[in-house]
């Protein structure tokens, strides 16, 4: 018992492991709400050419401030809603189909931004910075803005829970009640764009999507009701961060990859535990 | 609560004029004109193509028109929450984790303020919408979990939640089996009796003619209005359905068309 709570506490006693923990579980619980609806209204696509796409600001961001760290989630902010709300009206009014426009866009932007950082001495240390993130390096100061925009993301989402249900279960019902429906929409891309940039620091932009839809597809698998596949995304998101972390302290392993495998080891149980008991349900029905 | 116009009673509840909408420079629909009062049973008919969607969805205000005119109560659709587009089944995504009651739910979301949450009466609302359709012991199930004719009736149920006067359903009988579509049919009845006006697509030239009050004849342009009697003669049908009915007997009152299906598919949204 006492060696459990040994290994357990003992990443504690560094002020960044703690740091890392509430890190990890507040941009675990935000992507999982907000992923819920990624999930629900198939825009997986959507949210991973859109943390892609915000690398040539942050790179920006990085050049004009030299190397300093502390203001990129600013330049992160600005980029993924500029990015999201383009997108919004491009894919309404496009000639091509939608996720091909959005491939070629965000592609292009993801090249400009590794031209951008490339033309920096320490190319590939920052580059592997900003696509793969680092939980461990989150200052305090990171931890507020995480919080404040975490907070307000989530409040947003309560505060129009009925509007998206609405609109994400039923577009042409939504029109018919007059729900200002390309508002709402808008409004959904600029929570996931506001997402992304808060969990850039700690999963960066490569492994972004898996924090916004596979805790979702977990929780989508266990529950039948969107305020509990919200619920439970969330706390399967948590619990990852958890287990991610410590097994990113004893393994040597990078704490993003960490998390992101945690939460797919977890999905991968929760669809074959699913998998069995609807086979063992169609065995007993076809039995009796 | 979403801004809506007040109605003018002594408007027809749905008054269309000269009616046009086009894609693609291509006719959807083509100078329709007709009217209906409150608590009227329609069907509309026509082959596949022939607009109905399309007519349903510009009544509902979800899709724009080219010109001419649609009012309810004597002012556009758009300003009006009291219509209600009940989508054809192929259309919904039934894995979505909402519950029965969360669906008829959504019916009243129109009628809350932003930032507020179902009262008591919302609730009461819910729980009549759905003993009148006779689903109350399924509220809590998963929309999954329902039968043809209980998806059906689960949206007649959001509809009576929203309080609609003017409900549009789109292909509601197609695929239901005999208990079901008599379950439905004999619901739509119940429904003219609360006042309600209910505008029917089918494909069942049979049905229409036994359980609607008016038939509506479509084909992108309106070929016939009114009584059965009068709509379902031969030569509105041939002009309806040009080569593609393969059997016509009026006298009999039967009727078989080469035209079975429909989702719609082609046309537009």
């Amino acid at each position: 018992m006492n060696i459990l709570l040994d290994w357990l506490v003992e990443p504690l006693s560094y002020a960044f492991m703690q740091r890392g923990l509430i890190a990890a579980v507040l941009v675990g619980i935000v992507c999982a709400v907000v992923g819920t609806y990624v999930v629900l209204r198939g825009m997986a696509f959507f949210g991973d050419a859109l943390a892609h796409a915000i690398l040539p600001g942050v790179a920006l961001g990085y050049l004009v401030n030299e190397g300093a760290r502390e203001p990129l989630f600013w330049w992160a902010l600005g980029t993924s809603i500029v990015s999201a709300l383009g997108i919004g009206a491009i894919s309404k009014k496009a000639q091509i189909k939608e996720d091909t426009a959005i491939g070629i866009i965000f592609a292009g932007m993801f090249a400009l931004g590794i031209a951008l950082i490339s033309t920096v001495r320490s190319y590939a240390v920052d580059l592997s910075h900003f696509l793969f993130g680092d939980v461990l390096a989150v200052s305090a100061q990171n931890l507020w803005i995480t919080a404040i925009f975490s907070g307000l993301v989530i409040f947003t989402i309560f505060a129009f829970y009925k509007e998206f249900l609405t609109l994400s279960f039923d577009p042409v019902l939504a029109t018919t009640l007059r729900m200002p429906v390309g508002l709402l929409n808008n409004l959904l891309l600029v929570l996931i764009a506001v997402t992304i940039a808060v969990s850039l620091q700690t999963v960066g932009v490569a492994l972004m999507v898996a924090m916004l839809v596979t805790p979702a597809a977990t929780a989508y698998l266990l529950t039948r009701r969107l305020p509990y596949m919200m619920a439970l995304a969330a706390a399967l998101a948590s619990l990852a961060g958890v287990i991610g972390l410590y097994l990113s302290y004893y393994l040597s392993i990078a704490s993003g990859a960490a998390i992101v495998l945690t939460s797919t080891a977890i999905f991968a149980l929760a669809w074959a535990g699913r998998t069995l008991i609807q086979t063992y349900q169609q065995r007993s029905l076809a039995a009796t | 609560m979403y801004p809506h116009a007040n109605h003018k009673e002594d408007q027809p509840i749905l008054d269309i004029q000269k009616l046009s909408v086009r894609y693609d420079g291509r006719y959807a629909l083509d100078g329709i004109t007709f009217h209906l009062h409150p608590g009227e049973l329609v069907a509309v008919v026509g082959p596949n193509g022939a607009g109905k969607s399309t007519l349903f969805k510009v009544i509902a205000g979800v899709l724009p028109l080219t010109s001419g005119q649609v009012s309810v109560f004597g002012s556009g659709p758009q300003a009006h929450i009291c219509i209600a587009y009940i989508p054809q089944r192929n259309q919904v995504d039934w894995h979505f984790p909402v519950t029965v009651a969360d669906v008829v739910m959504m019916g009243r979301s129109a009628k809350l303020r932003p930032f507020s949450w179902p009262s008591k009466r919302d609730w009461e609302l819910v729980r009549e919408a759905l003993a009148t359709v006779e689903m109350s012991d399924l509220a809590g199930r998963q929309i999954s979990q329902l039968s043809g004719g209980q998806q059906q009736r689960m949206f007649i149920a959001r509809a009576l939640a929203q309080e609609a006067e003017l409900m549009l359903m789109d292909e509601p009988l197609s695929g239901l089996d005999n208990p079901a579509q008599e379950s439905l049919l004999s619901l739509l009845g119940k429904l003219q009796q609360k006042k309600v006006t209910v505008i029917v697509a089918t494909h069942d030239l049979e049905q229409a003619a036994r359980y609607f009050d008016r038939i509506l004849l479509l084909n992108r342009r309106l070929v016939g209005f009114g009584p059965a009697s009068q709509v379902l003669q031969p030569e509105k049908l041939l002009l309806a359905y040009g080569g593609r009915i393969q059997r016509l007997d009026t006298e009999s009152g039967l009727l078989a068309l080469d035209d079975n299906c429909c989702d719609g598919s082609d046309e537009p949204l």
